[in-house]
């Protein structure tokens, strides 16, 4: 009788089966993977749904004229601004425009930066938040790895100690705080030597992504590094490693194929929200090293009461989380065998 | 080796696994390597060029700088803000421009005459765009009716307001070809004033006042400004390369009539971050020109020994009263109380403390011109002593006015920001510890605070005010009744007059001896409670001269700017 578990991955139903189904073909897998992914495609899309149409009404909601400015306007002007954005119309009427061009991919014009097309914006700054989010993830993901491993080999000695002690520094100080002290330190470094190792800010090399990604990666890594080792002691520990030792198995492959491939699964399953969060999460660092990401756009738009940047941004990345998730679900499922998609 | 915890056999393990890991940490560094290389080539697509900018490049005569924001565009028609105004004064050039002693000087227009019905300007021949046509009369009519245009809807269009029939168009009474301004030929501009204006010539000075050529508008489909190649220049310089929220590099336009004139090459604005110690790390790197530096980041610059600079910008910070009947403030003997306790000096040397910055005395700031000298010198603001005593007597007989037994808490309406923080709490102790006043102060980030100030949801609230033009004028209207601005809705007819009759003067002497009677005005009847003067200070490479800060106009002015060889390096 199959013992099944169910892993709370955003509604994702992840059944792992402790019994080998070693009959099922490969056909099979495919087959329920594609069925698979179309079922939570359209969940998907209805999340998205349900985000934008929240963000709508609440950001309608909130008090205060995205129109005004420091001066006031005559009733003429305000009445032709409202015209051109369409907010002359009942905010249900708006809600359908919204939706009608959503459905075309259209996501209007800025109210801040006039002239200039939602989508562009997107297009234009979306790649470089993602670069840096990219980075930042490869950073985390294989340090975290890396010294969670590391940590959970040296339990308890030296090395575990010093690591552990940077995890909770890295976890606790705001990203803000690690940003500010990294450019500092490369200004003091470049001031030391003499020569520009590497630029402070700015962004259009692989120098300026550096320390920016890396800064992003820090708290995720930390974060990461705990739960690599608390799952590598778990797994130290677990029946089939100590088969593996006692069949006399060469303490390289149950090390790799035991035990990293083993322990690594949990690490994979947070990665999905935190390449989102990561790729969204960037305003702090694309401010102070003068990135142009989407984050500030994203945050500014907020402040501005930009409609169309606020719902633009928001879709779109409620979509990119969406997916993200997704993504991560499939990838499971090729990692682990024992992972069945349902 | 007795106390470890790990057998003999599993040491080996354990050596055995540290060396898979540093296998892993090689083969992860050399991939990430690898990754980089890529996106490197991706990155250039989208990237600012800032690799081997410098401060300042002395052999290509270059700069580079950081801005705090992005232009949100550079239509001039309907840009009104501080970031697009920068940029739009290196790039384009109207009729006149302001030169570096503060006085007007020809541009497009080499001769021009104002009188009370008309201003003429005659246009030079060699005044060229971007793309070698000459500038004519008939872009600057199109701008301006472009401006005026009601779907347009330019916050600026009050501007051109003193051009006759300019706010029938705006307001949709009349087609924009009503506008009374004619061009007899292709190089002479004649335009019929609303009324007397004595200060029309330095109007043509504005974003909102420079030529649009029709053609290449009409060929943007919409998306004029948006981008650096979705404009026609008319300036000293020309947006090469724009990458949005990222970098802007200005070059010097070839095509320029007075290109002599400009000597710096290129202006290269690498960096677009908000965060002031940002921008001052990248000063102390020597990777930007100058820096604005604020209260929190002074004593690193300090520390570092720079020449720093200090600048009025202009702007002007006031306590504002409700005057709606419904409110309390509309009381003059309270607000009288208030003004006789509240000691501007302490709240801008000892409790903001932020450099550059002088305690407000009137609404007029200091740097506004009078009939020879600035407005304020002749004519000094009421000199104010405060008396505790004389406001209890006051706050008595609002008392009695209002038939309050005691004065209910007053609503201060102030921004989220620090600096309005400790103020708007500076405001709450004093009326408390003076008056024994309760002050609940209601905090709003901009847009709340700014709809909160337009439907009278206040008692008091901190309020501002820029300059739009170079006339006391920009600030004397402000508290006229029918002034949109006017968000403590005052009302006077007293005010009202005057504010008409300095309209409709174009004699100086008169004028300025009007603007004085309402700055008395603002005093005697306890209008608002003027704080204080806004400054800036900053911090320029000792090898860039000629930088110019203004308070009307292009801040900060590179078009004046040159390089030396002082040596001194940063």
């Amino acid at each position: 009788m199959p013992t099944s578990c169910r892993l709370g991955l955003a509604g994702s139903r992840v059944v792992i089966r402790a019994s080998d189904q070693r009959n099922n073909s490969q056909a099979n897998i495919r087959k329920g993977m594609g069925r698979y992914a179309f079922k939570r495609i359209i969940q998907g899309i209805i999340t998205v749904w349900f985000i934008a149409t929240a963000t709508f009404f609440g950001m309608h909601e909130v008090p205060g004229d995205p129109l005004s400015g420091e001066k006031a306007l005559t009733e003429k002007i305000r009445e032709n601004l409202e015209i051109k954005y369409g907010l002359n119309q009942p905010v249900i009427v708006q809600y359908g425009i919204f939706l009608k061009n959503l459905a075309k991919a259209d996501l209007g014009i800025s109210f801040t930066q006039e002239n200039r097309r939602v989508n562009d914006i997107i297009a234009e700054h979306f790649p470089v938040s993602a670069t840096l989010g990219i980075l930042a993830i490869i950073f985390a993901g294989l340090g975290g790895i890396l010294w969670g491993a590391l940590t959970a080999l040296y339990r308890n000695r030296l090395p575990d100690t010093i690591i552990m002690f940077l995890v909770i520094l890295g976890i606790s100080v705001p990203s803000f705080v690690v940003a500010a002290l990294g450019q500092l330190s490369l200004v003091n470094m470049n001031d030391w030597t003499g020569i520009s190792i590497l630029p402070v800010g700015g962004w259009g090399t692989v120098w300026h992504m550096i320390v920016p990604s890396m800064v992003l990666g820090l708290s995720t890594m930390a974060y990461l590094t705990r739960l690599m080792r608390s799952s590598m002691l778990e797994i130290v520990n677990s029946d089939f490693v100590r088969t593996a030792k006692s069949k006399g198995v060469p303490a390289s492959q149950i090390f790799t194929r035991h035990q990293l491939r083993n322990a690594v699964l949990p690490v994979i399953t947070v990665l999905g929200p935190s390449i989102a969060a990561i790729t969204t999460g960037g305003f702090v660092v694309e401010i102070i090293f003068a990135i142009p990401g989407l984050g500030r756009y994203f945050v500014q738009a907020v402040q501005q009461l930009d409609y169309t940047v606020i719902m633009g941004t928001t879709v779109f990345y409620g979509a990119f989380l969406v997916f993200m998730v997704i993504l991560v679900d499939l990838v499971y499922s090729l990692i682990d065998p024992r992972v069945r998609l349902e | 080796m007795a106390e470890s915890p790990l057998t003999d056999s599993e040491e080996g393990f354990a050596k055995s696994a540290g060396k898979q890991l540093l296998i892993f940490a090689v083969v992860a560094l050399f991939g990430i390597t690898l990754l980089m290389m890529v996106l490197q080539s991706l990155a250039s697509l989208v990237g600012s060029s800032t690799e081997s900018a410098q401060a300042i490049n002395h052999s290509n005569s270059s700069i580079t700088i950081a801005i705090r924001e992005e232009p949100p565009q550079l239509n001039t028609t309907v840009a009104t803000d501080v970031s697009s105004g920068m940029i739009i004064g290196h790039v384009m050039e109207g009729l006149l421009r302001m030169g570096d002693n503060d006085q007007l000087e020809p541009a497009v227009a080499h001769t021009w005459k104002v009188t009370d019905t008309h201003a003429h300007f005659w246009l030079r021949e060699n005044a060229k765009w971007s793309d070698g046509k000459p500038i004519t009369a008939h872009d600057f009519i199109f701008g301006w009716q472009t401006a005026l245009s009601p779907e347009v809807a330019s916050e600026y269009a009050f501007l051109l307001f003193h051009i006759k029939n300019g706010r029938a168009i705006n307001e949709g009474k009349l087609p924009p070809s009503a506008l009374a301004v004619r061009a007899p030929n292709d190089f002479e501009l004649i335009v019929e004033l609303e009324r007397p204006v004595a200060f029309f010539d330095k109007m043509v000075t504005f974003p909102t006042y420079m030529p649009v050529a029709e053609e290449f508008f009409k060929a943007t489909a919409g998306k004029f400004g948006s981008d650096s190649w979705e404009l026609l220049y008319s300036g000293p310089y020309v947006i090469s390369h724009w990458v949005h929220g990222s970098s802007l590099l200005l070059e010097k336009n070839p095509h320029y009539w007075d290109k002599d004139r400009i000597r710096l090459e290129k202006i290269n604005i690498a960096y677009i971050t908000s965060d002031a110690t940002a921008t001052l790390n990248f000063f102390k790197d020597g990777k930007i020109a100058y820096t604005s530096l604020l209260a929190e980041n002074l004593d690193s610059a300090l520390e570092e020994r720079w020449h720093i600079k200090q600048h009025q910008d202009g702007a002007v910070f006031f306590l504002e009263f409700n005057h709606r009947d419904t409110h309390i403030t509309r009381n003059y003997n309270l607000r009288r109380a208030m003004q006789l306790v509240l000691n501007m000096e302490e709240l801008v040397y000892k409790v903001t403390k932020m450099p550059g910055y002088s305690p407000g005395e009137s609404l007029f700031p200091k740097f506004l011109m009078g009939v020879h000298d600035n407005f304020r010198k002749e004519y000094p603001a009421p000199k104010l002593t405060l008396d505790r005593d004389q406001a209890r007597k006051h706050l008595q007989r609002a008392k009695l006015e209002l038939q309050l037994e005691e004065i209910p808490p007053i609503m201060m309406l102030t921004g989220d920001n620090p600096i309005s923080n400790i103020q708007s709490e500076w405001v709450q102790a004093s009326l408390k510890r003076h008056l024994g006043l309760d002050v609940k102060i209601d905090k709003q980030i901009f847009k709340q605070r700014l709809a909160k100030m337009t439907a009278g949801e206040f008692d008091l609230v901190l309020a501002g005010w820029g300059p739009d033009y170079d006339d006391p004028l920009t600030f004397g209207d402000l508290f006229a009744s029918w002034n949109l601005n006017n968000r403590g809705r005052y009302a006077s007819p007293v005010m009202d007059d005057l504010i008409d009759q300095v309209q409709n003067s174009v004699d100086p002497v008169m004028r300025m001896a009007i603007f004085n009677k309402i700055q008395r005005l603002i005093f005697d009847d306890v209008v608002i409670l003027p704080m204080y003067e806004r400054g800036v200070t900053y911090v320029v490479n000792p090898d860039l001269k000629g930088m110019k800060r203004r308070v009307i106009g292009p801040d900060v002015d590179f078009t004046n700017a040159y390089i030396v060889q002082t040596g001194a390096g940063r």
